[in-house]
């Protein structure tokens, strides 16, 4: 026994981060990451007869309404259903798990006091439950786009994974920081709140894309520059992956930029995020000894 | 099994709390108020003390003294303001039983949920599944919401995952004090099954009867200081005495060589008793049972009662001064100080004994203020006796 016994020292010092370390020690209280996530999805569908249904419910629910009211009512955006939720659903992985995971260290007080475990652990299971509505709610979408007879587009499908995984890294690095600053500041809630509206409204979702390069590509840097809303290039990304088309019927409806700039775009964005979450999670990390005291 | 290397080392920490007046949650607050009105709580002081492996150590003190607190610096829920704490080994803190309980999940979920917070793995959950139900006692509502759980049934839910945890050091917080008394007399045993173990625990607990039982070593603290540190009945005997608000002697252990040792001490009042008030101005006798452990033939037993007040002596008496030779002590001997009334004012008074070599001073065995009764008044009683009463009459 004496050769694996781990020595663990705690001193005035407030703690710094060392990623591999601070990694190994994750994957080693996994198991309370799981059981949280497990427990949010089954508080929130408990005494449901339909369970995780409803979550699928949603998608559907939105592509035969918007499938339905543009046939009857005329569209500006072709496939609009298609568009619409390839952005929409991106849209809600972050803005449920960045509102979710800011409360969660608030939420969970009584554990924080009471129970030392990686405090991580509480964003991360905010963005867990996201993901997984994220993931059976895409499942919904995929099987429309091929069962409607959409299809997918193969050399622009690749771009998926990139986007997918620069938007997560986007979405941990502010979860981390507005977790941790909510303990302090209590306005977070609210503000986020607000951020989040003009957020939503700000990037491409419910709109084409390609009326924002129509505004601003004539007005010198401010086109490339509202790529730096980390939203904006990666559903970017996500909706060139999974619409394809730049102009369908002639319409013009997603960024008319290259593949090739796009995913460098998108790596831009994941490189800095990565950098962001760094930074993030370790004040998160140092503030979260203060933790139990401040809540 | 025992290293030298102690399971927990405690070096000089102190934790001072911020208690904040208004305390400023938001940015508005924060700008408003450039220097927010707070106080300094220092809840622990510059404590030290370590904890060997395997042992069990009990940590006894008022509420608010500090315990809890130490043990959440211990558990790194808390980060202390000052000193270090180094330990050794997987640990598991039992702060609260059902941590993370949630209402709308099942009992069986919430032991999984539970059981994932104390550190264990699925699979060892899976295992030790079954014992956890039976040692809940609740087998038959296992599979339905929480929420419809009795407290008692929550508790027991609770214990039964902590303590199928499988640490190396264990922290228990009070939670040795729920339940009826079967339910605590298993609890009891579990811990000792851990002290077979082989495990280093810490327990916190305000039954000083099972600190004196099961731990091997304690400490009390007092105000966030460490006001005794020792074998489980000296500190166990310096809490009641803090406990019945005499005034603070400090603490000190029992010296001595042991050449004899104090065997018993009894202070028997005048109904013969050996508890209970004594009435100023009544009997009281010391009785002094010695044992000695090799033989010595220039023993001297001595006595002191000392003010609880002032802690100065107010009565001494040795058995050399009285020329009461013992002659060689082989064995036991019983000693008796008649005080024939106490005449002291009402209050309470301690006791030190001391067996000492009448030739060099030598201290076989000193029990430095360690016994205690209280003096009251004596009750007046009117007695009925004849008194003589005139009587006039006188006319108008």
């Amino acid at each position: 026994m004496a050769a694996t016994v781990q020595t663990f020292e705690r001193t005035s010092e407030p703690a710094h981060l060392r990623v591999g370390e601070r990694l190994r020690v994750l994957v080693a209280h996994r198991e309370i990451l799981l059981n949280l996530v497990r427990k949010e999805l089954k508080v929130k569908y408990a005494a449901s007869v339909l369970g995780a249904i409803w979550s699928l419910l949603n998608p559907v629910v939105f592509l035969l309404v918007f499938t339905f009211v543009t046939r009857v009512l005329g569209n500006a955006i072709p496939d609009y259903p298609v568009y619409l939720l390839s952005g929409l659903l991106a849209w809600n992985l972050f803005s449920t798990s960045v509102s979710g995971g800011s409360r969660s260290v608030l939420d969970n007080a009584n554990l924080v006091k009471k129970v030392a475990f990686p405090r991580e652990i509480l964003p991360l299971s905010a963005i867990g439950v996201a993901l997984v509505d994220y993931i059976l709610q895409m499942g919904v979408l995929l099987l429309f786009i091929l069962v409607s007879g959409f299809g997918l587009h193969v050399p622009e499908l690749a771009l998926l994974p990139l986007a997918f995984l620069a938007l997560l890294a986007f979405t941990a690095a502010a979860t981390f920081w507005l977790a941790a600053l909510n303990v302090r500041y209590r306005d977070v809630g609210h503000l986020l709140g607000i951020a989040l509206l003009v957020w939503f409204w700000v990037t491409p979702i419910v709109y084409a894309g390609a009326l924002v390069q129509d505004q601003l590509v004539d007005r010198g840097a401010l086109w490339p520059l509202s790529f730096v809303n980390p939203l904006a290039s990666t559903l970017g990304g996500i909706q060139r992956a999974l619409y394809g088309i730049v102009s369908p019927e002639g319409t013009p409806v997603l960024y008319d930029v290259s593949l090739g700039w796009l995913a460098a775009v998108i790596g831009a964005v994941l490189l800095v995020s990565l950098a962001a979450l760094r930074l993030t999670w370790g004040y998160f990390f140092t503030r979260s000894g203060d933790f139990a005291e401040e809540l | 099994m025992r290293t030298t290397v102690p399971a927990i080392e405690v070096d000089r920490v102190s934790k001072r709390f911020r208690i904040y007046r208004e305390r400023p949650t938001s940015i508005k607050q924060r700008l408003l108020t450039s220097h927010s009105r707070s106080e300094d709580f220092w809840a622990l002081r510059g404590i030290s003390l370590e904890v060997a492996e395997g042992s069990t150590f009990g940590l006894i003190g008022h509420n608010g003294s500090g315990k809890t607190t130490l043990l959440k610096c211990i558990a790194g829920i808390l980060r202390p303001t000052a000193g270090r704490i180094r330990q050794r080994g997987r640990l598991a803190a039992l702060l609260e039983l059902g941590a993370g309980f949630h209402p709308e999940l099942t009992g069986r979920e919430n032991v999984y949920l539970n059981a994932s917070f104390l550190g264990l793995s699925r699979k060892e959950t899976d295992r030790a599944y079954d014992e956890i139900v039976a040692f809940a006692e609740i087998e038959d509502f296992i599979d339905n919401q929480v929420k419809f759980y009795s407290s008692g049934m929550l508790v027991r839910l609770g214990f039964a995952v902590a303590v199928h945890v499988d640490p190396d050091v264990l922290l228990i917080d009070e939670v040795l004090a729920v339940g009826d008394e079967a339910f605590q007399a298993k609890c009891l045993d579990r811990v000792r099954a851990f002290q077979r173990e082989g495990r280093t625990i810490v327990l916190v607990t305000h039954a000083l009867d099972t600190v004196r039982e099961i731990c091997d070593r304690a400490a009390m603290l007092h105000h966030g200081e460490l006001h005794a540190l020792g074998a489980p009945d000296d500190v166990v005997r310096e809490m009641r005495y803090v406990l019945l608000g005499v005034t603070d002697p400090g603490f000190v252990p029992e010296e001595g060589t042991r050449e004899v040792e104090i065997a018993e001490v009894h202070l028997i009042r005048a109904n013969g008793k050996s508890e209970g008030p004594v009435l100023r101005g009544d009997p009281l006798t010391i009785q002094v049972d010695v044992r000695s452990n090799a033989p010595v033939a220039d023993l001297d037993v001595d006595f002191a009662v000392l003010d609880g007040a002032t802690n100065h002596p107010v009565l001494e008496a040795r058995t050399s001064r009285v020329g009461l030779d013992l002659g060689r002590v082989d064995g036991k001997r019983r000693v008796r100080f008649r005080i024939p009334g106490f005449p002291y004012q009402p209050g309470k008074y301690w006791v030190t004994i001391g067996l000492s070599s009448r030739e060099t001073g030598h201290l076989y065995h000193v029990q430095t203020q360690r016994y205690l009764f209280e003096v009251v008044e004596a009750p007046r009683v009117q007695e009925r006796v004849e008194v003589p009463v005139r009587v006039e009459v006188e006319e108008l």
